[in-house]
Parts: structure tokens; sequence; C-alpha cells
């Protein structure tokens, strides 16, 4: 299954990670508002796929034959942000303007205003129709585009996600990679309290998506997984990526209230330093 | 006044346009959801299967497949009724359509109570509010065929969204097809009062015209077939030349044209205004014309309002 990886690619894949990890934190801390819970569990998939995945150039953002990324589950920018800067797409520097007056870095992705952001999404259940979208026009274009599109667990309750994986998995759209960040939680507590999507795989599956089960924070699987899908052809990939809410702050973690509050000056420190940053370093 | 022309098909006008369209530009694609045989992209699909997408009744999904399939550039048409492309599909025509700035046409059919025997569920008279509040966003409702095959092109050569609404009844050929976006077509010309109308009662704005023609009233009609952007400065030198006008719509009078108009002159040059359109009510079954009737529309309530306008101006009994 899939090529093996280049180990030397993993240690710097996982600091990477890390720091979007830490980036999150210090951005919704500024913000005083955002999404931490569910950007801290998608950083190693958008880690990977940013930092490696993705064939894309900072210097020809709108090249037509790019790869595209699609955040479905846009509340998760600020990850996707510290992504793209690792990447080069933005300064540093920027970060610190998370959801301000003016900013290019909107409280939800928007693909007018950041080079690298290849989808305007933050109503659930829609990304994914939009990422079928670009899928059928690679293909009518006959251009080597691949499109990502990354779901949260929460989201697979809307209709119209299973719409959109209905169009991909009946077009057999073999340059699309559906991933699934499924952190056990949404806004308002468990997923499967509120309303099950179990056996997830299962349903992917039935619908048509050659559909693979990772730990979402093992890096190694992750590439792993994406390569897999790269040498599959007969139609889509889904990856079930599982993942843990607020990954890497102990605090966070498990705990559905940190979905969309901001730390405090106290809780941000505290997080950094369980991410390896503490005083000065911490950079708040 | 000319002879009244023989009723065509908008729909019919549309797909035909659709047709011409594929054969011009190979990069235009037509996504609809079940509904290709009624809205009128089937000729589309018949002649181009690679760029036709039936993707079933899922009319939101349909809207951020269509954004996504344009935002390389490519334009995009999807069809469905109006109540399913702009009632059923709103958020992701605001979100995934607007708010990107995609390059998608929606071409809607069945628009306003005229669907008539199915009844309220598909009778969509809220969707111009809902459309022309959208920032980006073209809206146009063609008063006959001519107007609904100008306008396919018309949007199809302007990039980023449109919504187009279409009739589901055959409609009588009142203009000269020379639809442009944003310009209102004055379709006779007039010096005591002017009717704004759109879509499918322009028809009864030309006939109460030419029967005030009779008693010495000169009326001036605008086809306000560009809901969005409007024709402003049209509107106004109507205001200021003719000192009233009537708003004629098959749409609710809470958000449609009507609407507009009275802001647009109350805050440049105000001048008596009277909406003919839906009350705030649903529509029901019937004979498509009988429910424009029994909602409001009629030719007497027409009339009416005209005199009431005219008294208004101190120019009747
Ligand atoms: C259509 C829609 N409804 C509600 C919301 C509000 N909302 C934002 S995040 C969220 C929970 C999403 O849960 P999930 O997809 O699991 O995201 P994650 O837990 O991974 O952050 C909700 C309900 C929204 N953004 N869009």
């Amino acid at each position: 299954m899939g090529e093996a990886v280049p180990a030397d690619r993993i240690p710097s894949l996982e600091s990477q990670a890390l720091e979007i990890r830490r980036d999150v934190v210090r951005m919704t801390y500024w913000a005083g508002s955002g999404h931490p819970g569910g950007s801290l569990s998608v950083a190693d998939l958008l880690a990977v796929l940013v930092g490696d995945e993705l064939r894309i150039d900072p210097a020809r953002p709108e090249a037509p034959e790019r790869d595209r990324l699609v955040l479905s589950k846009g509340h998760a920018a600020p990850a996707l942000y510290a992504a793209l800067a690792l990447r080069g797409f933005l300064p540093r520097a920027e970060l610190r303007s998370f959801r301000k007056l003016g900013s290019r870095l909107q409280g939800h992705v928007d693909r007018g205003t950041l080079p690298g952001v290849d989808a305007s999404t933050g109503g659930l259940g829609q990304g994914i129709g939009v990422a079928v979208g670009m899928a059928l026009d690679a293909r009518l274009s006959a251009r080597p585009s691949r499109v990502y599109a990354v779901l949260g667990d929460g989201e697979c309750q809307a209709g119209t996600t299973w719409e959109a994986l209905m169009a991909g998995g009946h077009y057999a759209l073999e340059n699309l990679v559906v991933l699934l960040d499924r952190n056990g939680y949404e806004s308002d507590g468990a997923t499967e309290a509120i309303l099950g999507i179990e056996p997830i795989a299962d349903k992917l599956r039935a619908f048509r998506y050659h559909t693979l089960e990772i730990d979402g924070h093992d890096v190694r699987q992750i590439l792993r997984a994406l390569a897999t899908a790269r040498e599959t052809t007969s139609g889509p990939t889904a990856i079930v990526a599982r993942t843990v809410t607020g990954k890497g702050v102990s605090f966070m973690e498990n705990d559905h209230t940190w979905q969309a509050r901001a730390p405090t000056r106290a809780e941000a420190e505290r997080a950094l330093a369980e991410l390896g940053t503490a005083g000065e370093e911490a950079g708040l | 006044m000319s002879a009244p022309s023989p009723a065509g098909s908008l729909r019919a006008a549309y797909g035909d346009a659709l047709v011409e369209l594929g054969g011009r530009d190979p990069e235009v694609v037509v996504l609809d959801s079940d509904l290709a045989g009624a809205t009128g992209t089937a000729r589309f699909g018949e002649r181009f299967p690679t760029r036709f997408f039936n993707v079933g009744a899922m009319e939101a999904t349909m809207m951020s497949i269509a954004a996504g399939m344009s935002l390389g550039g490519r334009p995009v048409f999807a069809s469905s009724f109006a109540v399913f492309a702009a009632g059923q599909a709103y958020n992701a025509v605001r979100q995934s359509i607007c708010y990107q700035r995609a390059n998608v046409k929606i071409v809607a059919s069945h628009g306003g109570l005229l669907v008539g025997a199915d009844g309220a569920t598909h009778q969509m008279v809220e969707d111009l509010g809902l459309m022309r509040g959208l920032p980006g966003m073209t809206v146009i409702v063609p008063a006959d065929a001519p107007s609904a095959r100008a306008a396919t092109f018309a949007v199809h050569d302007r990039p980023g969204p449109a919504y187009v609404r279409l009739s589901r009844e055959d409609l009588p050929t009142v203009t000269d097809g020379s639809f442009a976006v944003g310009r209102a077509a004055e379709l006779r010309p007039g010096a005591d009062l002017t009717i704004v109308a759109v879509g499918a009662l322009v028809a009864r704005a030309l006939a109460v015209a030419e029967e005030l023609a009779q008693v010495g009233v000169s009326t001036r009609v605008l086809d306000f077939a560009s809901v969005k952007p409007f024709d402003e400065p049209a509107l106004l030198r109507a205001a200021r030349d003719t000192g009233a006008i009537l708003v004629l719509e098959e749409h609710s009078v809470l958000t449609g044209v009507g609407a507009l108009v009275a802001a647009t002159t109350a805050e440049n040059y105000p001048v008596p205004v009277r909406r003919v359109g839906v009350p705030d009510i649903f529509g029901e079954s019937g004979e498509p014309w009988a429910l424009v009737d029994r909602c409001g529309m009629s030719m007497e309530r027409i009339r009416d309002e005209a005199w009431e306008l005219l008294r208004l101006k101190g120019k009747a009994p």
C-alpha cells in the first residue's frame, strides 16, 4: 500500500505540525475568538497537505494546473493560514491580523483575499460540492490538478455533504480526495451523542469511495494514505483520519467547549508551554 | 401599436440559445437538477452530452458544484425551478457562488405564480428579493422569448454571477430582443404616467397604456428586465417627466421591483408610486392567468391603480 515514505520528510512535517499548533493558539488568543479545538485536530493533516502533498507554488498561486485544497470546515482557518505561512504564501507576521478589520485572514477562509486559499467556506456542507466541481472542471480541461477536501465530522450531519459525496462517487472522480477530520466532537458535544455518523467508513464505501482509515496525527500514515489515493484511478478516495479535538493541549483535548472559544492569556501561555515554547519564545 | 405577436416559449428560447453558445464557446457547461426537460437545458444535453451534467434533485449542491467548475473562469449555467434555484439553494448561491465571485449563471424557470396548477410550493414570488440582495449578483427578468434569448447571451458574456428568471407560460413578444444588462427599454413613450413592468406583466402594461391612450392619457412603459444592475437614470427621468409611477410585477411587493422603485424615487425624486404585485400571501393551484388576476394583478386592478395615480396628480376626475 502506497510508496515507501522517505524517513527524512517525517521529522520536518512533524515539526511543521507543531508550529501550526502553536500558531493556532497564538492566533485565537490575539483575535480573542476563533475555533482552536478543530484547528488543532486538523493540524497534522494540513501540515502534510500544504507542506508536502499539494503541487502549489507561492510564486504562482493562481497557476491553473496547481492542486486545489478546499477546507470545507472553514472555521479551521487559523490552521490553514499557519500552514500557508510555513509554505511561504504569507509573511508569518501577518498571522497577528487574523480576524481583524482589513485583514486578508478572514475568520473563515476566503479565496478572494489570500493567495493559497482556493475556496471560500464557513457555512458547513458546501466545500465538498465546490471540490467536486473543481475535480470535474480539471477532468474536462484535461488538467492534472488533484482536489483535496477536508471535512469535519459534525459537517457530515449536513445533507448537502452527502449530496456532494454522492456526485463524487457517481462521476468516479479519481482526482478527488476527501479527508475527514474525525475528532469526535462538534460545537455542542460529541457527534455520536448529538446525531451519530457511524459507521462512517462503511457509509463512504457505500458512496463509492475507496476508503482508508488512519491515525490522523501520524504523519507517516497520512503520507502513505495520500500516496495510495494517488495510485487509485478507479474513483475518489476518502481518508477517515481518527483525530483528537484540541490535540496537543491537554486541557483542550476531547473537550467540545474549545470548539469556538479563545484562550485567555494565562491559558495561551499554558498551552504554548505544553507545545514546547515558553516565555519570550512563546511569542505572545 | 403593432398587432400582438404570437406567444413564445422563454424556456425554449433559453434552450436554443444554450445550444448556440455551446457551439460558439467550447468552455460552456450546463448543469440541471432533474428538471432538464422542463427548464429547457435538455436540448444542450442532447447536443453536448460531455458538457452537460444532470446532477439529480439536489439544487443546493448543484450550485456549489457549479461554483467549483467555474472558479477557473469557465462559464457555467445551472438551471432548476425558481423556488429551488433561489429558495432551496439560497445559502449555496450566497456563499459558493456570490461570495466566491463564481462565473455561474443561474437560469431559473417557473418563476412567479404562472406555474399555476402545481400550487404554492412551486410558485416562487420571493426570488427577486433574495437574489438582488446578494452582492455582485446580476438579476434579469426577460419579458418574452427574444429577451430570454438575448439575456442568455448577455449573462454568458458578463463575468460573474447572474440570476435569470423565466416564466413557465409562453408570453407574447413585446420587445425587439435588444435586451442589454443595466438598461431599461422604453417600450412606449409617454408624458402623463409611467408604468415600470417586469416579466410576464409587461404585456399587461402595454395593454393598459393602449387603453389609456384612447382617453387621451399618455403612458410611458419601461421594461425593467435588468432588475440588477438597475437603470436608475431611466427611472428618475420617468419620475421627472411623468410625475407618477406604477409598478407591475408577478412577485411579492414586499421585496420586489416595486419596493426598489419606491425606495429609489423616495431618495432621489419623490413622486407617487403604486405597486401591483403579489401581496403578503402564498399562491394556490389554479389556471395560471386566473391566479394572477385573483392575487391582485388583474387588468382591472392595474387600471384602478393607474387612475388613482392620475387623480393624485390632479390629472383625472
Ligand atoms: C451550515 C452551518 N451551520 C452551523 C454552523 C456553525 N458551526 C461552526 S463549527 C460547527 C461544528 C462543526 O463540527 P465539525 O464539523 O465536527 O468541526 P470540528 O469539530 O472538526 O471543528 C458548527 C455547527 C456553520 N458554520 N455552518
